[in-house]
C-alpha cells in the first residue's frame, strides 16, 4: 500500500475534533446555529450574526419513506431527503437548527419550505430567477439586507459592515484553502480519487470552525504534495480524466463516483455545488461588503437561473484547466431544471469542447447501481 | 489463436469462437443462474470444436451477467461488444440500435467500431425486449411467432410504455373487442417508437444495424425502418453480435 492511500484510509473524520454533530452539539452552548440548503446562502451574513452556518444533510436516502407521506413520491430525492430528516429528527445538524434559511430556487424546494416552516423557523430568500439585468441585482440586494435584519432581530445582535467585512475575508480564505486542495487534481496523473476530493470537502464543511478547517486542508494538501514529489503515483496517466457536473452530488450519489474509479477512469473534478460551483468565484473585498456579496452568491452557476450561462462558462474553464477527457451530468430524479439543461450542456462539451459526454438520471436509491455500471464503464471504456 | 467471447444476456446466453473469422456459436437460454449459463456455454462450445480450455488465449465475458463470469479474462460492457461485434459484422455499419432483454440502447461507432456515443433506455423495462415478451404473452402467444401473428393487420394504438400498465391495457383493449393480431402489432409499434427516440438522440449517418435477439423479427425490422423512414439492415447474425463483439475484442 502506497504512503497516500495509508493516509486516507486513515483519515476518519468522525474521530477529528472539532467536527460533525458533536461539535455542533458543544458549539450550540454559546452560538446559535443555521442551517442552509444552497449554496445561495451568504454564509457570511449568519457568521456576522455570531451563528454558524450549517450544511443540512440531505444525500442518504434514509428518511425519503417518511417525507412521501406529505411530499410526491415524484419529486427530487434531494427535496424528499431534506424534509424527511426534518420531519424525523433524524439529522442532528437540524435538531441544533435555531433558523433555516432557504431560497427560492426550484419549484419543489420552494414549496418545500412552506410544509418545513410548520416544524421549524425557516427564513426564505425570494431568488430573481434571472442574474443579468440590473433589477436582479438591485432584488437579490434587497433580500440580502431583509435577511440581515432577520438575523440581527432573531438573534438580537448588529452586524456591522466591520464584522461583514471579517467574515468575508475568512470565507474566502476557506474558499482559496479548498480551491488549492481540489487542483491538485490538475496534475497528470492526478493525485487524488475523486471519493477522496469528496472525503476532504466533507471533513472542511462539517468543521465548524473554519481556521480549524483551514489548517486541517492545509496539512492534507501538504501530505500530497510531499508523497506527489517523491515520486508516488497511485493513478495510472492512462486513466480517462471525468469531470461531473450537474446536480448536487454526495453520500448516496458517491456511487456514481465509486463506479467511474471501479472501471478504470478517475474523477478529477466535480463542477457540482459541493465541489467548485460556490468556490470559484471570491467576494470582493475591496466594497461595499452588502454589495459584494449580492455579486458574488447571484452569480451561482445554478440551473434554476435563466438563462444560465455561468455554468457554460465555468464548464469551459474547468475542461480545459483539468484536462478532461469526459464529462458525466449526473441528474437527480425530477430536478427539472438541471434535466432540461442537459440538452445545452451536451452539445456544448460535445461540439464545442470535443470531448465525449453523458447524462445519467438517479436518485439515492441503490436499486440501479448494475444498470449504472454498464452505462458508466462503457462510457469509460469508450474514452 | 482462439478467442471466445461469451455474452450472458437476460434471455439468452451466446457463444462464439473465433480466429480472425467466426468459427462456431452457441445459444442457450439464460435461466436463472447467469454465471452457470456463461459456463455451460463456454464448455459445450469447447466440446463441440474439440477445444481445451488452454487452446483458447482469450475468453472475454460481456452482458447483464458479465459481473459473475469469473471464468473470463476480460469483461467487457455490451455497449462497447456490439459496435465491435457490428462493425465486425458490417464495417459501414455507423449506428446500432439493439432491443435487448433488460436494455435498450442506440450506439453511434466510427469506422474501426470504437463508440462515439450511445444511448440506453432508462430504468424502467419500457421498450425492451422483456416488455414484448411479458405483452404478447398476454395476449396467450409467443414472441418468436409474432412476424406470422401481425402478417395482415392493422396496429391497435398501445399507450402505456410500462410494461405493467400495458399488461392491463392490452387485457382491456381485448375485452372491448380489438384483434389479438392488432394489438400484437400495437405492442410492435410501441417497441418501435422507443427505439425510434433513442435513435434521435445519436448521430445517424450510413448503415443502422438492428442487434440482438429481437433483430430475428422482420416485422419489428420493417416497422421501425417505416418510422424512420431509411433502411435498417440485420444480419443472420444479429443477435451474436454482443458475444462476436466480445471475441473480436480478445483477439485485439
Ligand atoms: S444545484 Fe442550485 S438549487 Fe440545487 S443545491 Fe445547488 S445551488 Fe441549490
Ligand atoms: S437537484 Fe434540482 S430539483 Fe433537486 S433541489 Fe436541486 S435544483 Fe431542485
Amino acid at each position: 500500500m502506497s504512503n497516500l492511500d495509508e493516509f486516507f484510509e486513515e483519515l476518519r473524520p468522525d474521530e477529528l475534533d472539532g467536527y460533525g454533530p458533536i461539535a455542533v452539539k458543544e458549539l450550540k452552548k454559546e452560538k446559535n446555529v443555521v442551517g442552509t440548503y444552497c449554496i445561495f446562502t451568504p454564509y457570511e451574513l449568519i457568521s456576522a450574526a455570531e451563528a454558524i452556518p450549517v450544511t443540512l444533510c440531505s444525500t442518504s436516502d434514509a428518511t425519503i419513506k417518511e417525507a412521501e407521506q406529505h411530499l410526491p413520491r415524484n419529486l427530487c430525492p434531494l427535496i424528499k431527503s431534506s424534509y424527511g430528516y426534518a420531519l424525523t429528527d433524524k439529522c442532528p445538524y437540524f435538531h441544533f437548527a435555531d433558523l433555516v434559511v432557504g431560497e427560492t430556487t426550484c419549484d419543489g424546494k420552494k414549496k418545500m419550505y412552506e410544509y418545513l416552516g410548520r416544524m421549524t423557523p425557516v427564513h426564505v430568500m425570494q431568488l430573481p430567477q434571472s442574474n443579468n439585468r440590473e433589477e436582479d441585482f438591485e432584488n437579490w440586494k434587497e433580500e440580502m439586507i431583509i435577511l440581515k435584519n432577520a438575523l440581527e432581530e432573531k438573534f438580537n445582535v448588529t452586524i456591522t459592515d466591520q464584522r461583514l467585512k471579517e467574515e468575508i475575508k475568512k470565507k474566502n480564505l476557506e474558499r482559496e484553502t479548498l480551491k488549492e486542495f481540489y487542483q491538485l487534481s490538475q496534475l497528470t496523473p492526478p493525485p487524488l480519487y475523486g471519493t477522496e476530493i469528496l472525503q476532504v470537502l466533507d471533513i472542511s464543511k462539517f468543521t465548524f470552525d473554519k481556521s480549524l478547517a483551514n489548517q486541517r486542508t492545509r496539512n492534507i494538501i501538504e501530505e500530497v504534495k510531499k508523497s506527489y514529489n517523491n515520486g508516488e503515483r497511485r493513478i495510472s496517466e492512462d486513466a480517462p480524466r471525468i469531470l461531473i457536473t450537474g446536480c448536487p452530488i454526495g453520500q448516496a450519489t458517491e456511487k456514481v463516483v465509486e463506479l467511474v474509479e471501479e472501471s478504470g477512469g478517475v474523477v478529477v473534478c466535480f463542477e457540482n455545488c459541493s465541489g467548485v460551483k460556490g468556490n470559484e468565484e471570491l467576494v470582493d473585498e475591496n466594497i461595499a461588503p452588502i454589495d459584494a456579496l449580492t455579486e458574488k452568491y447571484l452569480n451561482t452557476p445554478c440551473s434554476c437561473m435563466s438563462p444560465n450561462d455561468n455554468r457554460i462558462d465555468l464548464l469551459s474553464e474547468l475542461i480545459d484547466e483539468y484536462q478532461v477527457d469526459g464529462v458525466i451530468d449526473m441528474v437527480l430524479q425530477a430536478c427539472h431544471t438541471y434535466n432540461v439543461e442537459t440538452f445545452r450542456i451536451k452539445s456544448f462539451v460535445t461540439d464545442k469542447k470535443n470531448i465525449p459526454y453523458i447524462s445519467l438520471e438517479t436518485d439515492y436509491s441503490q436499486s440501479d447501481v448494475g444498470q449504472l455500471k454498464t452505462r458508466i464503464s462503457a462510457f469509460v471504456e469508450m474514452l | 489463436m482462439y478467442s471466445v467471447g461469451i455474452d450472458i444476456g437476460s434471455v439468452a446466453t451466446k457463444g462464439v469462437i473465433f480466429d480472425g473469422e467466426m468459427v462456431d456459436y452457441i445459444v442457450i437460454p439464460t435461466g436463472w443462474n447467469p454465471k452457470e449459463a456463461g459456463v455451460d456455454a463456454l464448455n459445450k462450445l469447447l466440446e463441440d470444436n474439440n477445444l481445451a480450455k488452454k487452446d483458447v488465449n482469450q475468453i472475454t465475458a460481456t452482458g447483464y451477467g458479465r459481473v459473475s463470469a469469473d471464468f473470463a479474462d476480460e469483461v467487457v460492457t455490451e455497449i462497447t461488444c456490439h459496435a465491435k461485434g457490428g462493425h465486425f459484422l458490417d464495417n459501414k455499419v455507423r449506428t446500432i440500435i439493439d432491443i435487448g432483454g433488460q436494455d435498450s440502447k442506440a450506439i453511434s461507432v466510427d469506422e474501426n467500431g470504437n463508440v462515439m456515443d450511445f444511448i440506453m433506455n432508462d430504468k424502467c423495462a419500457a421498450g425492451t425486449g422483456k416488455f414484448l415478451e411479458v405483452t404478447i404473452n398476454s395476449l396467450g402467444e409467443n414472441i418468436n411467432d409474432l412476424d406470422e401473428l401481425t402478417k395482415n393487420t392493422e396496429p391497435q394504438e398501445i399507450n402505456s410504455m410500462c410494461t405493467v400498465f400495458a399488461e392491463s391495457e392490452v387485457v382491456s383493449l381485448l375485452a372491448q373487442g380489438a384483434s389479438k393480431e392488432s394489438v400484437a402489432l400495437g405492442i410492435v409499434d410501441a417497441i418501435a417508437n422507443r427505439a425510434q427516440v433513442l435513435l434521435s438522440k445519436v448521430p445517424i449517418n450510413d448503415q443502422i444495424l438492428f442487434t440482438g435477439g429481437l433483430a430475428k423479427s422482420e416485422r419489428i425490422k420493417k416497422v421501425l425502418s417505416d418510422k424512420l423512414g431509411r433502411k435498417i439492415i440485420t444480419s443472420s447474425n444479429s443477435q451474436l453480435a454482443g458475444a462476436l463483439g466480445a471475441a473480436v475484442i480478445g483477439l485485439e
